[in-house]
C-alpha cells in the first residue's frame, strides 16, 4: 500500500471540498488521487493490491449522523448513503414494504462485511475480475486503458454476458444495485458547487470503448442518498451462486410486480451477476404488463431478458441459467402473499 | 457429555476439551509470525508473472526510492545456496526449483526478488515498484496442453514403490459378465490454511532460530542447515502452534533458507509473511489427476478384474506423485488386478501432499466406479461392497490387522436412514428439489514412524512431556497430555506438554495421519520406563530397588511385563525408596518393521514411515463409510448438501472430542473437494486465476447444515502400542465420490470430473 494522506472532515461541505482539491475532469473518478473512504471494504482491498493508488483518503464516516438515516415518509423510501448494509437489511419496514431491497442486501457478502459496508460504497463497488484485481496482468482496459482485455480469452466463468463490449466483459458484482435500478430509484449527489439528482439507471456506464469510466459521477462528487417512490411489497431478490453465503451471484434477479385482480399492472426486472452494469430488462418487463401470470409467459419473459446476451468460453451457461433464474424469480414474486 | 464431547465407547479416552483451547480462543497462542523480534527487517516477495522464460533485467530505481527500503535481493546478488533434494526422494525440500539462483523462470509465481524494508508497508510498496523485464516462452499448463511429457512414476520417484498387480487382468476382464470402464478427473487444489506461509529468522552468532509454521521441525532444521552449509545443531525451529497446514507445511519450501541467508547478510532478524496469492506458488498444491478404472464382475457382484490407471501433473523439475493405486488395488477382494501411475510434466510449481494425498483423488475414481457397477448390476451399493469385502488384501495376500468396513456401513446406514432410499435414479423428490443419497468407502493407511520423547515425573505428581510433535489443529497437545496422564495415573491438569520445537526429542512429520500413533506410542513407552522404576522401587526385593536406583535418569530401559498395565503404584513409597524428587526418562521408539537406520534418519529429520499396505506380513488401514444427501433444484440446478454422515473405526480413539472435530472437518472438506474447491488455471499462461479466499471456494456454514460423526469401537493390538490408527485424513476420503454418487441418484446423470458446478447438470 502506498502512503496516503488521511483527513476526516465533519461536515459534507468540507468533505466535498477536500475531495475536489486535486480532482481532474479528465481522469475517471475511480482513478482520482483523492478517494472517499466509507466502509472501506472495496477500497482498502484494492489499495493493498496496488490496483487503486490514491494519495489521499477523505474519511466521510463522520457524516453518518446525517447520512445514515432511513426514512419511509409519505409512502416513499429514502436511504442515506452511509447507512450500513446490515442495518437496512434488518429494518422491519423495509422487509415489509421493499423486500427486494432487504433481500438483496441480506444475500450479499458476509455479516462482517455488511456491518461495515455503506450503501453508497456498495453501489460503487468494483468488479471482481481477476485480471483487473491482479496488477501482474498487463492487459486490462479498465485498469490500464488501451492495454487490451486478458479476460476475453482467459478464464471467464464469472464474467458478463450482457452489456459487454470489445473492450471489457467484467461483471458488475453487486446485488443491491439491482433492487435500486428495478425500483426506478434516484440518486442524490452533492458536489463542490451544487447538488443534483439523477436516475439510478444513469449512475453506471456500460464499458463501451472506455471501460475505465464506470460511473457518471464527476470528480469530487459524493452520493448522499437514494430515493424510491411508492411501496413495493410484491418484490423479491433471487440469487444463485456457487455456495450458500459469502459469494457473488452467478445470476440473480430483482423482481417487483404490481398485480391487480390477477393482472400485472407494473413489472420490474433487473439482472445481477450477468451484466457489466446494474441491468434493467425493460423489454422483458413490457411483456408482463397487462397480462395474467403463467408458466408460458414467464418463459417468454425470460427469453426476452437474455435476447442480446453474448457468452464467452466459460460463461455461456449464464444465459440458460439466467433465463431460469428470471422465470423462478417471477414465480416467487407472483406467489407472494401480501 | 454433549454432541461435541461424545460419550466414550469402549477403547476410547476421555472427551476432554483441548489442552490449548483457552490459549487459542483468547488469542494467547503465539503463532510463528506473532513472535516479536528485536529490530526486524520486513521481507516482501516479488514473484514472477510468467511461468516459463528468463529474466532479462531488473529496474529497481523506483523501488529503491521508497522510504525505508533496506535491500533488494535478486538472483544477481543473492547468496548461492546449496542444492536441496526433494522430500519424496529422500531429501528435505518441497521443490527443487530453487529461486534466486539464475535468470531462468520455471513456474508461475516463482520468487524473483525479496524486498527488505523497515516496515511491512514499505516493503510491499517497494515490491510493487520492482520492474522485471522478462523474455517469456509459451508454457505447458496441464493435461491436454501441447508439450506435456508422460512417464511411469515407478523408477522416477523413490517414494513410489510399486504398480500393484496380480493374476491376469486382461483375460479376466475380457470374459467378465458385467463391465465398467470409466474415466475420472480431479482438479488442482490448494491447501489454503488460515495461517499464511510466514518465516522469521534470527541469528545469534552462528546459531539460527527459525519461527515458522511447520509440520516437521526436525526436517526443516536439517534441510535449512544443509542449504546454508552449516551444522544442523546450530539451527532451531520453533512453532508452538500451526494455524492449519494440511500437508502444505510438511516439507521445507525454498523460502526458508533464502530468508535465513538474507538475515545473516543483513545482520538483523528478518520476518516474512507471504501473501495469500503467493502461497499458491511458493509452496505445494494437490495436482490435478486423471484416472481410468475398469471393473469386471459376475452378475452377483463379485469382482473378477480391476484395473486402475492414474495420471498426475508435476513440474518439469520434480517427479512428484501421490500414487493411490497401492490403496485402490487392495480395497476389495479381486483375483485379477492391474495398475499403473504416470507422471505428466508441465511448466508448473512442484505439487505435494494434501490431506489424504493419494486417497482423495484415487478413491474418488474407485468409489465412483463401484457405484457405477452397483447401478449396472441393479444392486444396493452397500451390498456390492459387502460381497467384495475381505480380510486379506488381494495383492500379497496379507491379512488386515482389523477391518470394520461393513460395521461402519451398517451403523452409518441405520442412522442415516439409507433404507428410505428408493433404488431408481431420479426417483426421490421434494417440491422443487431432486433428492439423492450416495455412499462411499473411506479408508486411510495406518502409518507410524520413529520418535523420541522425554518425560519427567515429579514427586508432587506434576508431569512434563517433551516431544517435537506438532499442533496443527489435530489436538496433539491434548492427546499427548492425555496418554501421559493415563499412564502415570495423574490428572490431566498436572501434565505440561512441550512440542513444536526442534530442540526437543525428534518426532516425525505431522502428516500421513501418523502423528498420534507415533507420538503417543513413544510417550507410552517412556512413561512405562518411569513406571518400571517406580514399580521396582516398591518391590520388597532389595536388589530390585538397587537396580531401579541405578537406572534413574539414564536412557532407555527395557519394559518388563510386570511394570505394564494398570497396576497401582504407591508414589510416596517409591520416591522415598529411590531417594529422589524427580524421575526423568528419555526413550526412542520405532514401529515394527522400521528399517535399521530408523533412529539415525530420525535425528537427521528424514522420514522412515512404515505401515499401510507396505508392511511385510500384514496390512493396516482405518475404515469408514460416508453417506451424503444432495438436493438439486430442478429450476436453478443449485446443488446443496443438507446432510453428511460418516461412521468410522480407527482403533483406539484417544479423545472423542478432538476426534469428532477432525472427522467433521474431514467430511466437510471431502464435500468441498467435490463441489467447491478447485484452483482454476489460465491455460494460456499456466497461471492460477482464483488465488484468494474469495474466489477459491470453500464451504461456509450455510453449506453444511448437518454433519454427523459416528465412531465405532475397534481394538487393534497389532499396529502400535497406542492402538491408534490415525484419523487426520480418514474423514475426507470417499466423500467426493459419495457426493457424485448422490448426484447420480438424484438426477440420473453421472459426473466424473470434479469439481461439480451447476452448469454441468443437464436435468
Amino acid at each position: 500500500m502506498r502512503p496516503f494522506a488521511y483527513s476526516r472532515p465533519t461536515d459534507a461541505n468540507s468533505a466535498v471540498q477536500a475531495l475536489s482539491a486535486a480532482a481532474s475532469a479528465n481522469s475517471p473518478v475511480a482513478d482520482a488521487a483523492i478517494q472517499a473512504l466509507a466502509g472501506g471494504t472495496t477500497l482498502l482491498d484494492l489499495m493493498k493490491l496496488d490496483v487503486m493508488r490514491p494519495s489521499a483518503l477523505v474519511d466521510i464516516n463522520p457524516l453518518s449522523d446525517v447520512w445514515s438515516a432511513v426514512n419511509l415518509d409519505g409512502g416513499n423510501l429514502k436511504l442515506g448513503a452511509l447507512a450500513r448494509m446490515s442495518d437496512v437489511a434488518a429494518h422491519a419496514d423495509i422487509q415489509k414494504n421493499y423486500p427486494v431491497v432487504a433481500d438483496a442486501l441480506k444475500l450479499a457478502a458476509s455479516p462482517q462485511i455488511r456491518n461495515m459496508a455503506s450503501l453508497g460504497g456498495n453501489v460503487l463497488q468494483r468488479t471482481r475480475c481477476t485480471y483487473f484485481r491482479d496488477v501482474s496482468y498487463e492487459n486490462c482496459n479498465k485498469r490500464n486503458p488501451g492495454s487490451g482485455c486478458a479476460a476475453m480469452d482467459g478464464f471467464n466463468r464469472t464474467h458478463a454476458v450482457l452489456g459487454t463490449s470489445g473492450q471489457c466483459i467484467a461483471t458488475y458484482p453487486g446485488d443491491f444495485a439491482q433492487a435500486l435500478i428495478a425500483l426506478n430509484a434516484t440518486v442524490e449527489i452533492i458536489g463542490k458547487s451544487s447538488a443534483r439528482t439523477v436516475s439510478f439507471a444513469e449512475l453506471h456506464r456500460a464499458p463501451g470503448n472506455s471501460p475505465q469510466i464506470e460511473t457518471t459521477l464527476m470528480p469530487g462528487e459524493l452520493i448522499s442518498s437514494f430515493s424510491i417512490q411508492g411501496r413495493w411489497p410484491r418484490s423479491t431478490y433471487f440469487k444463485v451462486r456457487d455456495r450458500q453465503s459469502y459469494e457473488f451471484a452467478l445470476s440473480s434477479a430483482a423482481i417487483a410486480l404490481e398485480v391487480q385482480d390477477g393482472t400485472i399492472r407494473d413489472a420490474r426486472i433487473a439482472l445481477g451477476g450477468v451484466a457489466t452494469v446494474p441491468w434493467r430488462a425493460r423489454k422483458a418487463e413490457g411483456l408482463l404488463k397487462g397480462e395474467k401470470f403463467d408458466d408460458a409467459l414467464a418463459s417468454q419473459v425470460a427469453e426476452a431478458a437474455f435476447e442480446d446476451a453474448v457468452g464467452s468460453k466459460h460463461n455461456a451457461f449464464k444465459i440458460a441459467l439466467g433465463k431460469r433464474v428470471v422465470a423462478r424469480a417471477l414465480h416467487q414474486a407472483a406467489a407472494m402473499e401480501i | 457429555m454433549s454432541t461435541a464431547a461424545p460419550e466414550p465407547k469402549a477403547n476410547m479416552g476421555q472427551p476432554i476439551p483441548r489442552y490449548d483451547a483457552v490459549a487459542k480462543v483468547t488469542g494467547k497462542a503465539q503463532y510463528g509470525a506473532d513472535v516479536a523480534l528485536v529490530n526486524p527487517v520486513y521481507a516482501y516477495l516479488v514473484t514472477s508473472s510468467i511461468a516459463k522464460g528468463r529474466i532479462d533485467s531488473f529496474d529497481l530505481a523506483d523501488a529503491k526510492t521508497v522510504r525505508g527500503v533496506v535491500d533488494i535481493v535478486t538472483h544477481e546478488n543473492a547468496e548461492k545456496l546449496k542444492e536441496a533434494k526433494l522430500f519424496s526422494n529422500g531429501g528435505y525440500t518441497s521443490s527443487t526449483i530453487q529461486p534466486l539462483k539464475s535468470a531462468d523462470i520455471a513456474q508461475d509465481g516463482e520468487i524473483v526478488a525479496v524486498v527488505l524494508a523497515e516496515t511491512f508497508e514499505a516493503a510491499r510498496q517497494a515490491a510493487y515498484a520492482v520492474k522485471v523485464n522478462y523474455t517469456a516462452a509459451v508454457p505447458t499448463t496441464t493435461f491436454g496442453s501441447p508439450g506435456t511429457t508422460s512417464a511411469p512414476a515407478k523408477g522416477q520417484l523413490a517414494q513410489f514403490k510399486e504398480d500393484p498387480k496380480v493374476g491376469d487382468f486382461a483375460k479376466a476382464f475380457e470374459s467378465a459378465e458385467v463391465k465398467i470402464t470409466a474415466e475420472y478427473g480431479t482438479p488442482a487444489q490448494h491447501h489454503n490454511p488460515m495461517e499464511l506461509f510466514a518465516t522469521s529468522c534470527v541469528w545469534n552468532g552462528d546459531s539460527l532460530t527459525i519461527y515458522e509454521p511447520s509440520q516437521y521441525v526436525h526436517g526443516l532444521k536439517n534441510g535449512v542447515a544443509e542449504q546454508l552449509g552449516i551444522d544442523a545443531d546450530r539451527v532451531r525451529v520453533i512453532n508452538s502452534y500451526v494455524g492449519g497446514a494440511f500437508g502444505s507445511k510438511g516439507s521445507m519450501t525454498p523460502r526458508t533458507a533464502i530468508i535465513a541467508s538474507i538475515a545473516r547478510r543483513l545482520g538483523r532478524p528478518v520476518k516474512l509473511v507471504a501473501t495469500r496469492d503467493q502461497g499458491f506458488t511458493i509452496a505445494t498444491f494437490r495436482a490435478e489427476t486423471r484416472h481410468q478404472v475398469k471393473l469386471g464382475a459376475t452378475r452377483d457382484g463379485k469382482l473378477t478384474s480391476l484395473r486402475h490407471e492414474g495420471w498426475e501433473i508435476s513440474s518439469r523439475a520434480d517427479p512428484y506423485a501421490v500414487g493411490g493405486t497401492k490403496t485402490t488395488t487392495r480395497m476389495y477382494e479381486c483375483p485379477n488386478i492391474d495398475s499403473l501411475v504416470s507422471i505428466v510434466r508441465a511448466d508448473r510449481n512442484t505439487p505435494g501432499f494434501m490431506r489424504a494425498p493419494p486417497e482423495v483423488p484415487y478413491m474418488f475414481a474407485l468409489e465412483s466406479a463401484m457405484d457405477e457397477l452397483a447401478y449396472e448390476l441393479k444392486m444396493d451399493p452397500i451390498e456390492l461392497r459387502r460381497v467384495n469385502d475381505t480380510m486379506k488384501e488381494p495383492i500379497k495376500g496379507n491379512t488386515y490387522t482389523s477391518r470394520s468396513l461393513m460395521a461402519c456401513f451398517d451403523e452409518g446406514a441405520k442412522v442415516f436412514g439409507w433404507s428410505q432410499r428408493k433404488a431408481e435414479p431420479k426417483s426421490m423428490t421434494d417440491g422443487d428439489w431432486l433428492v439423492g443419497y450416495g455412499c462411499a468407502t473411506s479408508c486411510y493407511p495406518t502409518q507410524m514412524a520413529p520418535a523420541a520423547a522425554r518425560v519427567r515425573l515429579q514427586r508432587d505428581g506434576h508431569v512434563k512431556v517433551q516431544i517435537a510433535g506438532h499442533e496443527i489443529g489435530n489436538g496433539a497437545y491434548t492427546v499427548i497430555g492425555l496418554v501421559a496422564a493415563e499412564r502415570l495415573g495423574v490428572p490431566i491438569d498436572k501434565v505440561s506438554v512441550f512440542i513444536g520445537d526442534s530442540d526437543l526429542p525428534p518426532a516425525p512429520v505431522a502428516g500421513g495421519s501418523n502423528s498420534t500413533a507415533s507420538t503417543c506410542s513413544t510417550v507410552i513407552m517412556v512413561c512405562e520406563q518411569i513406571r518400571q522404576k517406580l514399580f521396582k522401587a516398591t518391590m520388597p526385593d532389595e536388589t530390585l530397588i538397587d537396580k531401579a536406583k541405578e537406572t534413574v535418569g539414564v536412557g532407555q530401559t527395557p519394559v518388563t511385563r510386570a511394570a505394564k498395565g494398570d497396576r497401582q503404584i504407591d508414589y510416596e513409597r517409591a520416591f522415598d525408596a529411590l531417594g529422589v524428587s524427580v524421575i526423568e526418562e528419555y526413550g526412542e521408539w520405532k514401529p515394527d518393521g522400521a528399517p535399521m537406520d530408523a533412529f539415525r534418519a530420525m535425528n537427521k529429520g528424514q522420514m522412515r514411515m512404515v505401515g499401510g499396505p507396505e508392511m511385510k506380513d500384514k496390512i493396516a488401514y482405518a475404515f469408514g463409510a460416508e453417506f451424503v444427501e444432495v438436493r438439486i433444484n430442478r429450476w436453478t440446478h443449485e446443488i446443496t448438501v443438507p446432510r453428511l454422515l460418516g461412521a468410522f473405526a480407527a482403533g483406539r480413539i484417544m479423545n472423542p472430542t478432538t476426534a469428532r472435530s477432525q472427522l467433521m472437518g474431514g467430511l466437510i472438506w471431502g464435500m468441498s473437494s467435490a463441489l467447491h474447491e478447485a484452483t482454476e488455471l489460465d491455460e494460456r499462461y499456466a497461471r492460477y486465476v482464483n488465488d484468494n479466499l474469495a474466489d477459491y471456494l470453500l464451504p461456509v456454514n450455510a453449506d453444511v447444515p448437518s454433519v454427523e460423526v459416528i465412531m465405532l469401537t475397534e481394538q487393534d493390538d497389532h499396529i502400535n502400542p497406542a492402538g491408534v490408527k490415525g484419523i487426520g485424513e480418514l474423514g475426507n476420503v470417499g466423500t467426493n465420490a459419495a457426493v457424485c454418487n448422490a448426484i447420480f441418484h438424484a438426477t440420473g446423470q453421472r459426473l466424473r470430473k470434479l469439481p461439480i458446478r451447476l452448469e454441468q447438470l443437464d436435468i
